[in-house]
């Protein structure tokens, strides 16, 4: 049966839900991403040039500094004490959202007295909340967990929750009518139809998570990545302070990349293999 | 060309003979939330060995029917019988085919067809000698490692088909089946339908909105008027077994039996 | 859910975790929660000083004027990328950099740039909430069905009559984009004061923070994230109002 090309073409559509920065980038040629990227350089270069600022140094200057840091090890060290607070807290969130997220789409009561409590705190800035973290923990490395999970956990539980709810009924109902039972439909069937929007939540709220421990690092002591920023500031050292909050921003918004990568692997075949 | 009327029924004639009766409907009554009446006072029974058609306009209640049926809805009122035995939950002796395929997009087609298989706890080599065998018999074989989102609409209903096959149930209750694929795939679908029937000594029931596909596959055609939901006539297609495919679209009797119900069905379309 | 055959309404929890904090509050369990009881007993302190007025009104201009800058260049910038694929090209990648980019590290060059004052505070509600709209104003423009477009094209729709179709046919995503916008906003006006710290609610923190007044702090806290709640669920409401349209429009 060759029915291959009389396919609806409404279902072969690639679904448009969330499309990841990944296969954003993807489809674009290599080469208009080069040129963005050196354009963007070179805008910048001249702008440093102009002196429109004392404290704007140009990319040139940056990416020195950047490389400066890297050989003398401070740069090093300082995304080793700033990534240790950040996996700590990423690690807690996504166990305890998953778990809230997954009990929330499956149990009407936990619901009720969960879900609006992680609405409030996706819609709130719970930024502001940091400072009183400062209060109770001081500015151990506990703190700094703190912050990462307020910032990252609702989104993966919110996440996680609108997951589970949007699998398909008629999954579930298939399942049903073959005689699966509660444990096998959670287990074959709702968990696995979950998992593409809950990766999606987990990455989301890796991003998340980044704004947390720079934020915590800026407002409650500066150690890592918050101190190399502050000090460079302090001592007016601006192309070590660009080249630090440039790295960081590059390491976050890499990290994502990775993680959208690994997503569209595991759950989206039909996208890798259009390529 | 028999047609007899809801009446008619209720007055205890039934115009089929052989009382083997596999699957009884008895004043099923369904009513959503507190006024929307689906269905009211259904008495049905279906023939083992029969492809009977649920045929009738949006809103006649043809699907929440089969659902009942097949244990997934209950029923307000009314009870449905099974070999005898009251229904309350779904059974391995019926098996659904889904209107959207419902077929798990991370699973290959094989291990989609051997869902129901693993459902009941067989272990994989068996399940999967199993389905394997129900795969090549919807003509997919060579597309057992394949995902459903690289199949077309008509092969992914055909995974659906293998899956329902694969438990051995004794009843088959199709939802809509053809109705997400497109006409030239249909027709072959259609066919095939008529096939397998031959092959698989099962009971089919086949929800379907297309006048001549219910002609044209059925052995029976239950017509159901809407708003409520109630059976309006019993038709028999009296149509000769012994002609092919495309003798049969242009036979006299089936075009004959699809201008009637049309001609019945007609007042309930807006 | 239903308890006893009764509806209880969606939000209601939350009174049920307002009365734990209370407890929680009076029993000395967390030091993190003061009783609920004397955080509003300090609302009032706090809304009736005078300091609070200044930050309310920094707070609220800057947010105003972030938000106003984000949704003109946003939207514009969305819909030049959806109608011009170089454009598109050109900066569809710096789009999604800053959307999944730690925009809290970028304030202090901020700070540097535009001083310790209301302009980084401006600047931060522009960079946290314009990438968002930027994104969906750009799907919604490549949404549209291009037999709209030859429709008005066929009928004889001038350039401005276009650009129009353009602009509504698109609203439903720009819309939410908005949304989004407003309550990324949000947390860029406070995220942008806590850091900048010698204005508006960012000094207050501050002040409270330094003097241990944690029933203070948590009185703003709570009406901040009021504010911030009420606003998401204002533009959620005017967003279903506009919602049918998304659905003929296809």
């Amino acid at each position: 049966m060759s029915t291959l090309n009389t396919a609806d073409p409404a279902l072969l559509r690639d679904r448009a839900d969330a499309p990841g920065l990944m296969s954003r980038l993807a489809q674009l040629p290599l080469i208009w991403k080069l040129l963005s990227v050196a354009l963007f350089a070179l805008a910048w270069e001249i702008a440093g040039r102009s002196g429109f600022n004392f404290s704007f140094p140009t990319f040139t200057a940056t990416v020195a500094a950047f490389w400066s840091m890297v050989v003398d090890g401070s740069m090093g060290a300082a995304y080793l004490r700033t990534i240790e607070p950040l996996i700590i807290g990423l690690v807690f969130s996504l166990v305890v959202g998953v778990t809230m997220g997954v009990a929330m789409g499956l149990r009407e009561d936990v619901e009720w007295l969960a879900l609006p409590i992680f609405i409030v705190m996706q819609a709130a800035p719970m930024a502001a909340l940091i400072p009183l973290v400062t209060f109770i923990y001081g500015i151990s490395l506990t703190a700094k967990v703190v912050a990462v999970v307020m910032l990252a956990m609702p989104v993966i539980t919110i996440n996680s929750y609108k997951a589970v709810r949007n699998v398909p009924g008629s999954l579930v109902s298939m399942c049903h009518s073959f005689m699966g039972n509660r444990r096998q439909q959670i287990w074959y069937v709702v968990v696995p139809a979950a998992s593409p929007m809950m990766f999606a939540g987990l990455r989301l709220g890796v991003a998340e998570g980044f704004s947390g421990v720079v934020l915590a690092e800026l407002l409650i002591t500066p150690t890592g990545i918050g101190d190399l920023i502050t000090f460079h500031r302090s001592v007016a050292n601006f192309a070590h302070m660009y080249a630090t909050i440039a790295s960081i921003v590059l390491f976050a918004v890499i990290a994502v990349g990775l993680l959208q990568w690994v997503e569209t692997l595991l759950f989206r075949p039909e996208k890798g293999n259009v390529k | 060309m028999k047609i007899a009327t809801a009446e008619f029924i209720q007055n205890g004639a039934q115009p089929v003979t052989g009382a083997n009766k596999i699957i009884e409907v008895k004043n099923v009554s369904k009513v959503y939330g507190t006024e929307v009446v689906a269905l009211k006072d259904i008495n049905l029974d279906f023939e083992a060995g029969q492809l009977t058609s649920l045929l009738g306009p949006s809103g006649c209640g043809k699907t929440t029917l089969l659902k009942i049926i097949a244990g997934l809805l209950p029923a307000t009122q009314g009870d449905i019988l099974v070999n005898g035995k009251k229904v309350t939950a779904p059974g391995p002796e019926r098996a659904f085919v889904f209107q959207d395929f419902a077929l798990l997009p991370w699973a290959t087609v094989l291990d989609n067809a051997a869902f129901g298989l693993k459902m009941q706890g067989k272990p994989k080599a068996e399940r999967d000698d199993i389905a394997n065998h129900y795969v090549k018999e919807v003509g997919l074989d060579g597309f057992q490692k394949s995902y459903p989102h690289q199949l077309s609409g008509g092969m992914r209903q055909r995974v659906g088909l293998a899956r329902a096959l694969s438990v051995n149930a004794d009843v088959l209750l199709m939802d809509e089946p053809f109705s997400a694929v497109d006409e030239q795939t249909r027709r072959k679908f259609q066919e095939d339908l008529i096939r397998l029937r031959e092959v698989e000594k099962k009971t089919f029931i086949f929800v379907t909105h297309s006048i001549e596909e219910a002609v044209y596959v059925s052995d029976r055609i239950i017509l159901l008027s809407p708003r409520p939901g109630r059976v309006s006539e019993i038709i028999d297609p009296d149509i000769p077994s012994d002609i092919g495919p495309d003798e049969l679209r242009r036979n006299e009797v089936y075009l004959e039996t699809v201008e009637n119900i049309w001609h019945g069905i007609k007042k309930y379309v807006d | 859910m239903t308890l006893y055959g009764r509806k209880i309404p969606k939000m209601a929890s939350l009174v049920v975790w307002l009365i734990i904090w209370e407890i929680v509050g009076q029993l000395d369990l967390l030091m993190l929660f003061p009783p609920f009881s004397s955080v509003l007993m300090a609302m009032g302190e706090v809304v009736t000083a005078r300091s609070f007025n200044e930050a309310l009104w920094i707070t609220a201009s800057s947010y105003a004027l972030g938000m106003g800058l984000a949704l003109v260049v946003g939207i514009t910038m969305g819909i030049l990328m959806g109608l011009f694929k170089p454009i598109d090209n050109m900066l569809n990648m710096w789009v999604n950099v800053f959307l999944s980019a730690p925009l809290s590290a970028l304030v202090p060059i901020f700070m540097i740039l535009f001083g310790l004052g209301t302009p980084t505070v401006v600047v931060t509600v522009f960079m946290f909430a314009v990438w968002i709209i930027v994104l969906d104003t750009r799907a919604g423009v490549q949404n549209i069905s291009p037999s709209l477009m030859e429709m008005s094209h066929s009928f004889g729709a001038n350039r401005f009559e276009r650009a129009k179709i353009v602009l509504l046919a698109a609203l439903p995503e720009i819309l939410a984009g908005i949304r989004l916008g407003l309550v990324r906003g949000v947390k860029g006006v406070v995220i942008g004061q806590l850091l900048v710290s010698i204005i508006g609610v960012g000094a207050l923190f501050a002040l409270y923070q330094q003097n241990f007044l944690m029933s203070h702090f948590w009185a703003l806290i709570v009406l901040l994230f009021t504010f911030a709640l009420t606003m998401a669920d204002l533009i959620g409401r005017l967003e279903k109002r506009i919602e049918y349209y998304a659905h003929v429009r296809s």
